[in-house]
């Protein structure tokens, strides 16, 4: 008995809540990815084994087992902290931004850089709870100074708005180029 | 001495020093406030870092990472909020002299004890350089194999209490890499089919999504917030003097910095905690420590500033980034075919000999900086922390999408926010993710290039250096389990506490 105790001791760890459920999760993910190992690599009869396109995937994804299977033993064996459906409820709750995010690369090639980056921004400040008038200013200068910084001074590769292709002739090309 | 010139002159050129300007002022600041570590600052620069010359875009990643310790230590003295993780230890003994109404005496110290860790680590780089040209040339693809399997194991070790997590996150970054379309035999791995895959998983995705996207949606998801620091009054100078009284500690403590910033995977963690504890343990008040003991400041910073030259040794002489903001520069030098590695030394010195330069003057530029502006920093930090998550998810967006156009990217760069935050909430690791990404590949393309010159396994380990590299292997192994029997007879817990937020800095 004793020695079981130990063991469990030895295996307990602190930790926060919902930190059972990643461990279940990665662990269900891990072993998936490891069934398929067959069907997604490929194996070249005579060649090494250190140097088959098998080996590296078959050495993460076992070691990915492995750890990820001690880990949930270890989550298992501590005590029960309350609140992990809470918690993982919060990093569903957290693909809202994700969305908003992917949203907004998708609109950046229709509205164009300055546009889409302003109704980006003034949209989540508004959605983050602000309604102050100063965080709302602060909020257009930074979209404003982002854009100049990175797409007018910079030049960096972000595609020109398919909205700025309505404008007239001189104004257009501008548009294109520097915002 | 024709290297040393021309890599002086390679600093003097207008576009460098704005660089050099930019990346250390824009580094104390981006430490100094609470929420933004250097890790998001470089994940979102890194690739507009790659339109511009290598020295130029290194010089700007290299101010960010060796100021941002610096800013840091301020809101950790002042408000008792570490501006980046590697601070944890500043706001032990900072904070209680603010309250005793010796903040400027604390800032001061910091900042003086910062420099000296700073330019002793810089110190140690160069001292080093000619030992490590003699050295790295005897590194072949076996060794730099063994240096990663080496790297990957410290850094899983290195997580103490939460090792089983670190082991499976780095194999998750091992995995990583070699989704994508295997480059030998030309073989899908783990495509599903999908072509976006083909071509594998970008680094700087993943890093943009596990730093930077994962910080502003922690930051949205959680109440908002607005640190409130005083300003400071008094002379910021004095420290220098009363550091001068304590520079065993110092010294000491920067020496543990700069030891513990070669080893890959260690870095400044472990550098302060041997730091404080010599401090603490050689002190005629060990008392004093945690409420308000100056050598317990001069032993954090001096050990965390000594770190960022130190780590660039494994760096510019193997290759091989000892933690996530050197391997985040590792991409900017492979995106302009400069292979750091044992032929930097070569043919490359003068670069080398420029990114020394460039770290002096950054301190340089950094302690007169923070001379004058220290009050004006104690008013922006007070940026609303919502506020600032939309700023991060604006600018990631530039980050990502400038790569290469795609909204596939931007996709996986999401997704890998959400494992970030959900990492960062359950106080687990993120670092062995980047660093399993970047070491797997290093060690998957070093092995088989070893392989024609193996006739049995013991060819491996039949020169000098990787002789000792595999007994430094089998020796950190061996004194693992050892702690780990220890701590089963003692039945000793490792207690939750916040400084393995590595993925914070």
């Amino acid at each position: 008995m004793s020695r079981v105790k130990t063991l469990q001791a030895l295996f307990k760890r602190y930790r926060r809540p919902g930190d059972v459920v990643f461990a279940w999760v990665f662990l269900l993910i891990s072993l998936a990815l490891l069934s398929q190992i067959i069907d997604q690599t490929a194996y070249r009869a005579g060649g090494k084994l250190f140097a088959q396109p098998r080996f590296w995937p078959a050495v993460s994804l076992g070691g990915m087992c492995f750890f990820a299977a001690l880990h949930l033993l270890s989550s298992l064996m501590s005590e029960r902290i309350q609140g992990r459906w809470r918690e993982a409820a919060l990093w569903v709750a957290s693909i809202e931004y994700a969305l908003w995010f992917i949203l907004y690369a998708f609109a950046v090639p229709y509205l164009g850089y300055l546009p889409a980056t302003i109704s980006f921004a003034i949209l989540l400040i508004l959605r983050a709870g602000y309604r102050s008038r100063a965080i709302i200013i602060g909020t257009l200068v930074s979209a404003i100074c982002i854009v100049l910084l990175f797409k007018t001074f910079l030049q960096v590769k972000l595609p020109g708005g398919q909205l700025f292709e309505a404008l007239p002739g001189g104004l257009r090309q501008f548009m294109l180029t520097y915002f | 001495m024709e290297n040393f010139i021309a890599g002086a002159e390679m600093l003097a050129r207008w576009d460098v020093v704005l660089a050099l300007l930019v990346g250390a002022i824009g580094g104390v600041i981006i430490g100094a406030i609470p929420g933004v570590g250097p890790a998001v600052a470089i994940a979102i620069l890194l690739p507009a870092t790659f339109s511009f010359d290598p020295i130029v875009g290194l010089t700007m990643l290299l101010g960010i990472y060796g100021s941002s310790m610096y800013g840091g230590a301020i809101p950790a003295i002042l408000i008792n909020t570490p501006g980046t993780a590697v601070n944890a230890l500043t706001s032990y003994d900072g904070y209680p002299m603010t309250q005793e109404g010796q903040a400027h005496r604390a800032l001061s110290l910091a900042y003086s004890a910062s420099f000296w860790g700073g330019i002793f680590g810089i110190i140690c780089l160069i001292l080093l350089s000619p030992v490590l040209a003699l050295i790295a040339p005897m590194f072949g693809s076996r060794e730099i194999f063994l240096a990663a399997l080496l790297g990957i194991i410290l850094v899983v070790l290195a997580h103490r209490g939460q090792v089983f997590a670190a082991g499976m996150l780095a194999m998750f970054g091992i995995f990583l890499n070699t989704v994508g379309l295997d480059a030998v035999t030309y073989t899908q791995r783990y495509t599903f089919g999908m072509s976006f895959l083909s071509s594998g998983i970008n680094l700087i995705v993943v890093v943009l999504g596990l730093f930077a996207l994962s910080q502003a949606f922690f930051l949205l998801t959680n109440p908002d917030d607005s640190p409130d620091a005083k300003p400071v009054t008094g002379r910021l100078t004095a420290g220098f003097r009363e550091l001068l009284r304590h520079k065993r500690v110092a010294t000491v403590a920067s020496g543990f910095g700069v030891i513990m910033g070669m080893i890959p995977g260690v870095g400044e963690f472990t550098a302060q905690f041997m730091s404080y504890t010599y401090a603490q343990k050689t002190s005629q008040a060990p008392d004093s420590f945690g409420k308000g003991a100056p050598e317990g400041l001069i032993a954090s910073e001096a050990a965390n500033n000594a770190v960022p030259a130190a780590a660039m040794i494994p760096l510019l002489a193997l290759g091989i980034p000892g933690e996530a903001l050197t391997a985040m520069m590792l991409s900017v030098f492979y995106v302009h075919n400069v292979i750091p590695g044992p032929q930097l030394f070569q043919n490359n010195i003068d670069l080398v000999y420029g990114l020394y330069f460039a770290l002096i003057l950054l301190n340089v530029i950094v302690i007169a900086f923070l001379m004058v502006s220290t009050n004006l920093l104690t008013r922006i930090i007070r940026v609303p922390t919502r506020f600032l998550g939309v700023m991060i998810l604006i600018l990631s967006f530039v980050g990502v999408y400038s790569l290469r156009n795609s909204l596939t990217d931007c996709m996986i760069a999401a997704g890998f926010g959400v494992l970030g935050l959900i990492l960062k909430r359950l106080n687990l690791p993120i670092v062995p993710i980047i660093l399993g990404m970047v070491l797997g590949n290093i060690m998957e393309v070093k092995l088989r290039s070893a392989m024609p010159r193996l006739k049995t396994p013991l060819d491996m380990i039949d020169r000098p250096i990787s002789f000792i590299l595999f007994v430094f292997i089998l020796l950190v192994l061996a004194l693992h389990l050892r702690t780990l029997a220890r701590e089963f007879r003692a039945h000793q817990r490792d207690e939750d506490h916040d400084l393995h937020d590595t993925q914070l800095r």
